[in-house]
């Protein structure tokens, strides 16, 4: 169970996908749902956004950041090895539908949770106009795919290595001049979202983001992936993890993630002394 | 025999071994260490083998308590725990963790004068002398009737039911939505009081009996259970347990430092935090640490924190200390630990830094008022009494609630204003055909024992069932 099927490197290494054996899983996922993993018995529970799904295969597809301990294990394991637990399909789905235009905006590897948003979007018969943004050209992930799913698609990078030499919002507020937008999906880092959303709040234009708070199980039983939406605490793992982009206190959730910095370095320094 | 007994002065009740407070509240080993076999026959005969047993109408399971008492006071313990297995799976577990206080031993007979008889100790005794000994045999298990069966949780409701209807010869297969069994037994009851290799050992005789256990399954989410039923399976026994955290909706509760008591006690028990960086799971190691609430679980969590270096742990409860829920040997050992029970105190507030961590929290005082609904004097605010306690982690352990997850995915299924299921108190049968449901999911939060007396009488309405019809 949970074996690994497909497993490639990209971004120079730094971010890693893998194609996983889960049929029940494949069976059930939804565009916006997201799985949980451990890579074994005392690896940490890590919450990952299913990328892709083949149903008929019965296979997952996770792409992720190697950022920490557990990240860095699972981007070890190789094809013919096995998770320990997978468990999902979790959070709800993205509701999809035609909206007329719609702008999907991904920055990191934010860009892989939203390309099967935005295949959806165009399915439903949008016109997706997608800006992605990385540190630099060689960060980049999924530019072919993107390119397939948007009619319009405009790169930005820190340095100026690609496309645009700057932010996703310099971008998003040329396009929301000149386009009539129904909606803005932006997934990526927590500050990206908060300023996309500041942007399209102004123009009272709807926008999705996908929240990545802290989580354990994953089913609503723990509570440590709670957010602020609209005054209200929601948790993020049965309630979300989409969320209406103008009412997510990000502020919070920046801080709620630092909560395990110090133990996160201790795991990774004793994991990089082995 | 029986008669001089009870008319000859009373030896005293026998005192648990238990390691010492100062050395135990910095370690994770189990507290009590057990009776010695010595110790256990002479408890066993303290027992009057009353005619009319009040023990047994104590418990909810109706062991034949001075049975298996006679079986430990004649030396033949594996008998004590056949007896003992013939109402009760997890005597191991009951032993341990069931309120006998209020129970069996609240109504044994030599309570009225002196002090009952140590039942729970003695249960835990013949559970752990057969587990250790591997000497009592197996139940045997029935010829295959061909009919399969899915267990939806492998809390104490839900082993019942499995090992009750492999044994009648159906094939059973439990749902877990966790990698590991045992419901609360693994991720909420701290290892110092409930090993965790008991309960594993449990589980591993229902592997052995021929269970079949689907870990890493949630079940409204990874299949439905209109689903199973598609898949071939006959009935469905939901035993998903009371699973959402309750907060108190105080400004400040999403800082860091302030926790759910399943979220706490999850990351120690179930991920093994607390040995950390052994383990990849951190958890929070406060300081100076505030648990609200008064039950088991506030308790546990408590003794946790003092397990894990906090220099003060404190229990904030609005009530006095007869109303707190929690049972009296927890109470005890938690006080003995050198936890601070803080009593009559509501929490306001909560203060944090500029990162967003916790500093502290404002309270109230309160003085008991008129008896309320559940016939406890309502504590009312005192006003003007506000002051703050400096922690830098609050455990909030005020109540849990019936997660929705699975009844949402199948609305077909009866559920109370509570989200509680709605099922048949004689036979846990849903409104739903074909499904049964028993244990917390149900009761909301109540005990092990209970779940495990639900999950008895659904299995025995599912066998009809399966063999009778609906
Ligand atoms: C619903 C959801 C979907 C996600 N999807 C993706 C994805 O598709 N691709 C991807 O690269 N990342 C995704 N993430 C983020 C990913 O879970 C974290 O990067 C990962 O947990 C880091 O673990 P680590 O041990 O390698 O790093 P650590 O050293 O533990 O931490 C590095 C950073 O990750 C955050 N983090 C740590 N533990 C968790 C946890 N249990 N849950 C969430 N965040 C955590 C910390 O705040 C920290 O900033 C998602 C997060 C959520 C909640
Ligand atoms: C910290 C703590 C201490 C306690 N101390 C005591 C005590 O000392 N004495 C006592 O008698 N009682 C105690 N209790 C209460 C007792 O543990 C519960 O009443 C009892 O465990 C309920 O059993 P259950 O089988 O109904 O559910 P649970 O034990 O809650 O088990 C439910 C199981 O179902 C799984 N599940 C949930 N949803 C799904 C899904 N959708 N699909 C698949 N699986 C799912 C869960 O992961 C879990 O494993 C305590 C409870 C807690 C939390
Ligand atoms: S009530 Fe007490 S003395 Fe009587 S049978 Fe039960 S345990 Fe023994
Ligand atoms: S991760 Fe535990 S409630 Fe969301």
């Amino acid at each position: 169970m949970f074996k690994i099927v497909n497993r490639e490197k990209m971004a120079q290494g730094t971010i890693v996908l893998n194609e996983i054996d889960a049929p029940r899983i494949a069976r059930k996922a939804k565009p916006g749902q997201f799985v949980i993993l451990q890579a074994n018995e005392k690896g940490e529970r890590i919450p990952l956004t299913m990328a892709d799904v083949d149903s008929e295969k019965g296979t997952i597809t996770i792409i992720y950041m190697i950022v920490g301990k557990s990240t860095r294990i699972f981007g070890n394991l190789q094809v013919g090895e096995s998770y320990y637990a997978v468990i999902g399909p979790l959070g709800k789905a993205t509701h999809i539908e035609n909206r007329g235009k719609v702008v999907c905006v991904g920055g990191g590897t934010g860009i892989a949770v939203l390309h099967p948003i935005t295949r959806g979007l165009k399915q439903a018969g949008n016109e997706v106009i997608t800006i992605l943004g990385s540190r630099n050209k060689d960060l980049l992930i999924l530019e072919d795919k993107m390119a397939k799913v948007s009619d319009t698609l405009h790169i930005c990078t820190d340095d100026g290595s690609r496309g645009h030499h700057g932010f996703v919002t310099d971008v998003l507020k040329d396009v929301l001049e000149k386009e009539d937008i129904g909606l803005v999906v932006a997934i990526g880092p927590v500050p990206m979202m908060k300023f996309v959303s500041m942007i399209t709040r102004d123009k009272g234009i709807e926008t999705l983001v996908s929240l990545n708070p802290i989580m354990v199980d994953g089913t609503g039983m723990c509570g440590g992936c709670r957010v602020s939406v609209g005054g209200e605490t929601k948790f993020a793992c049965v309630d979300g993890p989409e969320f209406d982009g103008h009412a997510v206190d990000y502020d919070e959730l920046s801080k709620r993630l630092t909560a395990y910095q110090e133990d996160e370095k201790i795991s990774m320094d004793a994991c990089q002394a082995v | 025999m029986v008669e001089k007994k009870g008319k000859k002065e009373q030896a005293p009740r026998a005192k648990m071994p238990e390691q010492a407070p100062d050395v135990r509240n910095k370690n994770f080993l189990e507290v009590p260490l057990g009776l010695t076999p010595d110790m256990a026959k002479m408890e066993a005969e303290r027992c009057l083998q009353c005619k009319k047993p009040a023990c047994v109408e104590g418990c909810p399971v109706s062991v034949d308590i001075p049975g298996f008492i006679a079986r430990i006071a004649q030396g033949d313990f594996d008998g004590a725990a056949v007896k003992l297995w013939e109402r009760n799976a997890l005597p191991a577990v009951c032993g341990r963790v069931c309120p006998q206080e209020i129970q069996c031993e609240g109504n044994c007979i030599l309570g009225k004068k002196g002090d009952s008889v140590a039942i729970g100790y003695l249960e835990r005794f013949a559970a752990d002398h057969a587990r250790e000994n591997g000497t009592a045999d197996l139940p045997v298990v029935a010829e295959k009737t061909g009919k399969k069966v899915a267990v939806i949780g492998s809390g104490p409701s839900g082993l019942t039911v499995a090992g009750d209807l492999i044994v009648k010869g159906h094939d059973v297969t439990i749902f877990e939505a966790f990698h590991q069994s045992g419901g609360v037994l693994v991720y909420g009851i701290p290892e110092f009081r409930l090993p965790k290799s008991i309960v594993a050992s449990e589980v591993e005789t229902l592997v052995t009996l021929g269970v079949n256990i689907e870990t890493n399954s949630v079940v409204g989410a990874t299949v439905t259970i209109d689903e199973l039923f598609e898949e071939g399976y006959d009935a469905v026994y939901v035993g998903v347990g009371a699973g959402l955290p309750r907060f108190m909706n105080l400004p400040g509760e999403n800082l860091i430092g302030v926790f759910s008591a399943n979220e706490y006690l999850t990351r120690t028990n179930l991920m093994k935090a607390y040995r950390f960086p052994e383990y990849d799971t951190p958890v929070p190691r406060g300081r100076n640490v505030v648990v609200l609430g008064a039950g088991n679980v506030a308790m546990d969590a408590a003794r946790t924190a003092m397990r894990l270096g906090a220099e003060s742990v404190k229990v904030v409860y609005r009530r006095s200390r007869a109303e707190m829920p929690a049972r009296a040997e927890e109470l005890h050992h938690a006080e003995e630990e050198g936890i601070e029970f803080i009593l009559l105190t509501n929490p306001v507030q909560f203060f944090g830094n500029d990162n967003g961590r916790l500093t502290g929290m404002e309270c109230l005082k309160m003085e008991l008022g008129e008896p309320d609904d559940s016939g406890r004097r309502r504590p009312i605010a005192v006003e003007g009494s506000e002051y703050t306690i400096p922690c830098d982690l609050v455990v909030v352990s005020v109540g849990a609630q019936p997660n929705p997850l699975l009844t949402n995915a199948t609305p077909d299924i009866s559920l109370n204003r509570w989200g509680n299921i709605v099922a048949d108190t004689a036979t846990g049968k849903t409104t739903k055909k074909g499904v049964w449901a028993g244990g917390d999911i149900v009761t909301g939060m109540a005990t092990v024992i209970l779940a495990m007396g639900a999950g008895r009488e659904s299995a025995d309405s599912i066998h009809d069932y399966l063999t009778l019809g609906w």
